[in-house]
C-alpha cells in the first residue's frame, strides 16, 4: 500500500468535511466537521511524512494542527455561544446577517 | 486794425461774465438777501453798462479811416482766446475751433445798446415787479438772459453764437412763463401757452439755423479746397471753421472763383440761415409766437420781445450776410417787406396795448430784415435801425408797463382814455417814442428810418427786380401803418375822455425807477439817431457809422481776398445815386407820416370818423385782419393737427406693430421655453432615470447571491475551487 491509499482516506474524510460544513443544520456539526477536514490534512501530513525525506516535519506539522484546532475549537465554541445568545438558534441559516 | 490792448478784451470778456455770475449767486442766495438781491444784478448791470459804454467811446466811435473797425481776440498775441479741438488736419498749428471775442463795428454798437437798455430795464423791473412771489427768480433769470444775449454779440464764431441763440430761447422760455408758475396769477394758462408756443416755434428756425450752420461748416472747406486742387485759387489748404472771419474769406473766394456766381448750395445753406432769422426775429410765417410772448412779465417784453433777443435775428442776418447769394437776398427782401406791412395792418386793429407793440416790433423787425436784403446802404440803414428801434420800443413797452402798472393791470386800450394827466412822465416818453418810431425827422427813427426808405428807392433803381419793387411799395405803407397805430394808441391811451372811470381814478404815476428808466430811454430815443451820424444827415456815405458796419467787405479786402462787391451783392451806391436816393427817401417818409398822423388824428383824436364805419364798411377784410390773418387758425388747423394726427398714428404703430412685435417675440420664447422643458422633462431626466433603474434592476439581481448564510458562501467556495481545478485538469 502506497502513499495513495492515505491520501484516498484523506480525500474522503476532506469530502465529508466539506459535506458536513454545507449541508448540516447544527453548527456543532459545522465544528465537527472543520475539525474532519483539519484531521484530513493531518493524515496527508502524515503519511507523505513517512513515504518522504524521512525527517520530522509532516508529524511536527500534524501536532501544531491538533493544537491549532483546539485552540480553534474554544474560540469557536465561544462564538457559538454568541451566535446562539445572538439569534436564539444555532442553526446557520438563520445567522444571515453577513448579508447586510 | 486791431486796436484793443489784452486788457480791453479782458474787459470785455468781463461784460458777459458779470451777468453770469450774479445769476450763480441769485439763483442760490437771492431769497435770502436783502431785497431780494435785486440791488447786486443793478449794480451788476450797471458796471456791465458803464464797460460797454466806455469801449464804444473809447475805441469805436469816431473810427474813421481806410480800414475797418475790427478786433478780434484770437488776433492778439495775448488776448483772450478758448482754444478746443486742436486740429490734426494737414494744416499745421491751426485750430478747427477758436473761441474768442470779436469787436467790431457792429458788435460795439449792439453791445452798447444791449448794455443799456439793460441795465434800464433791470432798473425798470425792481419797480414793475416789486411784490411778485418769485422776485428773485425772475431777476436771475433775466441776468442769465443778458449773459447770453451779451455773450452772443461778443462771439467771433457760428458756433457759439447758436450756444447763445439757443440758452436766449430758453430763458425766454422762462421769461415768458413767469406768471404761469404763480398758481394766483389769473392767466397761468395763458403764459403757460404763450411760453410753450414761443419756444416750440423758434425751434423750427433753430432747427433751419443749425442745418445752415453744418453745411457752411462742412462744404465751405470742401469746395474751396476743390477748387484750390483745380487751381482756381491760389493759397494753402483750409479746414473746416466756424469763425466768421474764416467763412467770409472762404465764402468769398469760392464767389470770386466762381466768376461771381454763388454755388446752389450756398443758396440753400444761406436760406437755412435766415430761417434762423425768421424764427428769431419773428418773421412771417413764424412771427406767430411774438404777439402771445406778451404774456410775460412787460420789462421782459421791452427788453426781450422788442430791444435784444428779437434783434439777434437781425445781428446774425448783418452777421452772415456775405453768405447769402442773390437768390436768398431777394426771398429776405420778400419776407421781411410782406412781415413788415402784414403786421403794421395787424397792428391797426389790436386793442392791446402790448398787441399793438408787439405787432409793431414784428412789423419793424421785417423793416430791417428787408433793409438788409438790399444789400450794400441797407446792411448799414438796416442794422442801425435795429440800434434805434431798441432804444425807442423798449421806451415804449415800459412805457406801455407803467400804464399797466398804473392802471392796476388793464391792459385794454378801450378802457383807458384821458391818462395824459394822471401820468405826465409816462406820457411825454411815450409820445417822444411815438414820434421816433413814426420817424418824426430829428427823433432817432427817422434817420434809420429814411435810410431804409432810401435804400429800398436805391437798390430798385439799381436792380430791377420783383422783390425790390415788392418791397418799395409795402415799405412806405407799413412806415405810414405805423405812424397810424401808434397815434392811434396814443390818443386811445392819453388823450379824451376816460371811458372807465374806475380805472382812471385809480390810475397813479410810476414809482421813481421806472419813470427813470423810461426817460433814461426817452432820451435815447431822441437823440440815439444823432450821434451815430458825424456831417450831412442827406447823405449815406462818409458817416463813420456807415464805416463802422461795412466791414465784412472791408475786413477781407484788407486781408488780400478781392471781393467783387456786385458779386457780393454789395452794391456801390454812387454819391449821386445815393443823394437821389435820399432825397425821394425824405419826401416818401414825410408824407407817409403826415399821412398816417392825420388819418390817426381825424379818427381818434378829433373823432371826426367813427372807426365802426369804417370798419363795417371794409366787412370781411376788417374782420380777417382783425384775426390776424388766421395765420394761427391754419398753423392750428396744418402743423398742430397734422403733428397730433402723426402722433396718434405712431400711437397705433407703436400700440400694434411694435408692441405686437414685442408681444409675438415674448410668445415665441415661452413656447420655445416650453418645448425645452418637455424635451428636459422626457428625454433628459428619462435617459438618466433609466440608467438609474436599469443598475437597480440589475443590482438586485445581484444581490439575490448574497444570502449572508456562511454555508451557501463555503458551497460556492469550493465550487469554486471545484472549477478552477476543473478548468486546470482539462486544459
Amino acid at each position: 500500500m502506497g502513499v495513495e491509499a492515505y491520501m484516498g482516506v484523506a480525500g474522503v474524510l476532506f469530502v465529508l468535511g466539506i459535506v458536513c460544513i454545507i449541508s448540516r443544520r447544527n453548527i456543532l456539526y459545522v465544528l465537527m466537521g472543520i475539525e474532519m477536514i483539519l484531521n484530513a490534512a493531518n493524515i496527508n501530513f502524515v503519511a507523505i511524512n513517512r513515504f518522504g525525506n524521512g525527517g520530522l516535519e509532516g508529524r511536527m506539522f500534524a501536532i501544531f494542527v491538533i493544537i491549532l484546532a483546539a485552540a480553534e475549537a474554544a474560540i469557536a465554541l465561544a462564538i457559538v455561544l454568541n451566535v446562539f445568545h445572538l439569534f436564539q438558534s444555532i442553526r446557520p441559516s438563520d445567522a444571515d446577517m453577513l448579508r447586510d | 486794425m486791431n486796436t484793443l490792448t489784452p486788457n480791453d478784451y479782458l474787459l470785455l470778456l468781463a461784460v458777459p461774465l458779470i451777468p453770469l455770475l450774479g445769476y450763480v449767486v441769485q439763483i442760490f442766495f437771492g431769497r435770502n438777501l436783502p431785497r431780494k438781491g435785486d440791488w447786486m444784478l443793478l449794480g451788476g448791470m450797471f458796471i456791465v453798462m458803464c464797460i460797454t459804454v466806455y469801449m464804444f467811446f473809447a475805441h469805436a466811435m469816431g473810427h474813421v479811416g481806410p480800414l475797418p473797425f475790427w478786433n478780434e481776440s484770437a488776433m492778439t498775441p495775448d488776448g483772450p482766446v478758448f482754444r478746443w479741438l486742436y486740429n490734426t488736419s494737414d494744416v499745421p498749428g491751426d485750430q478747427n475751433l477758436i473761441a474768442g471775442i470779436l469787436y467790431d463795428g457792429l458788435a460795439a454798437a449792439m453791445l452798447m445798446v444791449v448794455g443799456v437798455v439793460s441795465f434800464l430795464v433791470h432798473l425798470f423791473s425792481s419797480g414793475y415787479m416789486a411784490g411778485d412771489k418769485r422776485y428773485h427768480i425772475f431777476f436771475a433769470n433775466i441776468s442769465l438772459f443778458t449773459f447770453a444775449m451779451l455773450g452772443l454779440i461778443l462771439s467771433d464764431n457760428i458756433l457759439f453764437l447758436f450756444v447763445f441763440w439757443e440758452l436766449m430761447g430758453f430763458m425766454s422760455y422762462l421769461l415768458i412763463g413767469h406768471f404761469a408758475q404763480d398758481p394766483d396769477s389769473p392767466r397761468i394758462k395763458h403764459a403757460a401757452a404763450a411760453c410753450k408756443k414761443a419756444f416750440l416755434t423758434t425751434r423750427v428756425g433753430d432747427t433751419c439755423l443749425f442745418f445752415g450752420m453744418a453745411m457752411f461748416y462742412f462744404l465751405l472747406p470742401r469746395e474751396y479746397n476743390d477748387l484750390l486742387a483745380q487751381g482756381a485759387i491760389e493759397g494753402e489748404r483750409v479746414i473746416s471753421s466756424f469763425r466768421f472771419v474764416d467763412l467770409w474769406t472762404m465764402g468769398g473766394q469760392i464767389v470770386e472763383a466762381n466768376n461771381g456766381e454763388y454755388p446752389f448750395w450756398m443758396s440753400v445753406a444761406g436760406l437755412f440761415t435766415f430761417g434762423g432769422t425768421v424764427g428769431k426775429s419773428a418773421q412771417f410765417p413764424l412771427h406767430i409766437w411774438l404777439p402771445d410772448a406778451m404774456e410775460g412779465p412787460t420789462p421782459v417784453s421791452a427788453m426781450i420781445h422788442a430791444a435784444t433777443m428779437v434783434a439777434a435775428g437781425v445781428f446774425l442776418l448783418g452777421r452772415m450776410f456775405p453768405m447769402m447769394s442773390p437768390e436768398v437776398l431777394q426771398i429776405v427782401i420778400a419776407v421781411g417787406a410782406f412781415t413788415a406791412l402784414f403786421a403794421a395792418t395787424i397792428g391797426c386793429t389790436v386793442n392791446d396795448i402790448k398787441g399793438v407793440l408787439a405787432y409793431s416790433t414784428i412789423s419793424q423787425l421785417g423793416f430791417m430784415v428787408a433793409a438788409i436784403g438790399t444789400g450794400g446802404l441797407g446792411i448799414v440803414a438796416g442794422l442801425f435801425h435795429m440800434v434805434t428801434h431798441a432804444f425807442f420800443k423798449a421806451c415804449l413797452f415800459l412805457s406801455a408797463g407803467s400804464v399797466i402798472h398804473g392802471c392796476h393791470h388793464e391792459q385794454d386800450m378801450q378802457k383807458m382814455g384821458g391818462l395824459r394827466k394822471k401820468m405826465p412822465i409816462t406820457f411825454m416818453c411815450m409820445l417822444i417814442c411815438t414820434l421816433a418810431i413814426a420817424g418824426m425827422p430829428l427823433f432817432a427813427g427817422y434817420y434809420s428810418k429814411d435810410r431804409i426808405i432810401a435804400s429800398v428807392i436805391d437798390s430798385t433803381l439799381t436792380q430791377w427786380r420783383g422783390a425790390n419793387v415788392f418791397a418799395l411799395v409795402a415799405l412806405p405803407l407799413a412806415a405810414m401803418l405805423t405812424t397810424f397805430y401808434m397815434f392811434r394808441l396814443i390818443f386811445l391811451t392819453f388823450f379824451g375822455e376816460p371811458r372807465d372811470q374806475h380805472i382812471h381814478d385809480h390810475a397813479h404815476e410810476s414809482p421813481i425807477p421806472m419813470t427813470a428808466a423810461l426817460i433814461g430811454l426817452a432820451s435815447l430815443g431822441m437823440f440815439g439817431g444823432h450821434f451815430w451820424l458825424a456831417g450831412d444827415p442827406l447823405s449815406n456815405n462818409g458817416t463813420w457809422f456807415t464805416n463802422l458796419v461795412q466791414w465784412q467787405t472791408m475786413y477781407v479786402t484788407s486781408r488780400g481776398g478781392s471781393l467783387d462787391l456786385t458779386s457780393m451783392n454789395m452794391i456801390a451806391v454812387t454819391e449821386h445815386t445815393a443823394h437821389t436816393g435820399h432825397v425821394w427817401a425824405v419826401g416818401v417818409s414825410l408824407s407817409v407820416l403826415a399821412l398816417g398822423f392825420f388819418a390817426a388824428l381825424w379818427i381818434y383824436g378829433l373823432k371826426k370818423l367813427d372807426p365802426a364805419r369804417i370798419t363795417s364798411k371794409l366787412g370781411l377784410v376788417y374782420e380777417a385782419v382783425r384775426d390776424k390773418y388766421y395765420v394761427d387758425e391754419a398753423v392750428n388747423a396744418s402743423v398742430i393737427r397734422g403733428t397730433m394726427g402723426l402722433a396718434k398714428g405712431q400711437k397705433w404703430i407703436d400700440e400694434n406693430v411694435i408692441d405686437g412685435t414685442v408681444l409675438g417675440v415674448g410668445r415665441l420664447g415661452r413656447g420655445l421655453g416650453t418645448l425645452c422643458a418637455w424635451i428636459d422633462k422626457n428625454i433628459v431626466d428619462g435617459a438618466v432615470n433609466w440608467v438609474g433603474n436599469t443598475t437597480q434592476a440589475l443590482g438586485s439581481v445581484a444581490r439575490l447571491m448574497q444570502t449572508g448564510r456562511i454555508q451557501q458562501y463555503v458551497s460556492f467556495a469550493v465550487g469554486g475551487a471545484l472549477l478552477l481545478a476543473a478548468f486546470h485538469i482539462l486544459t
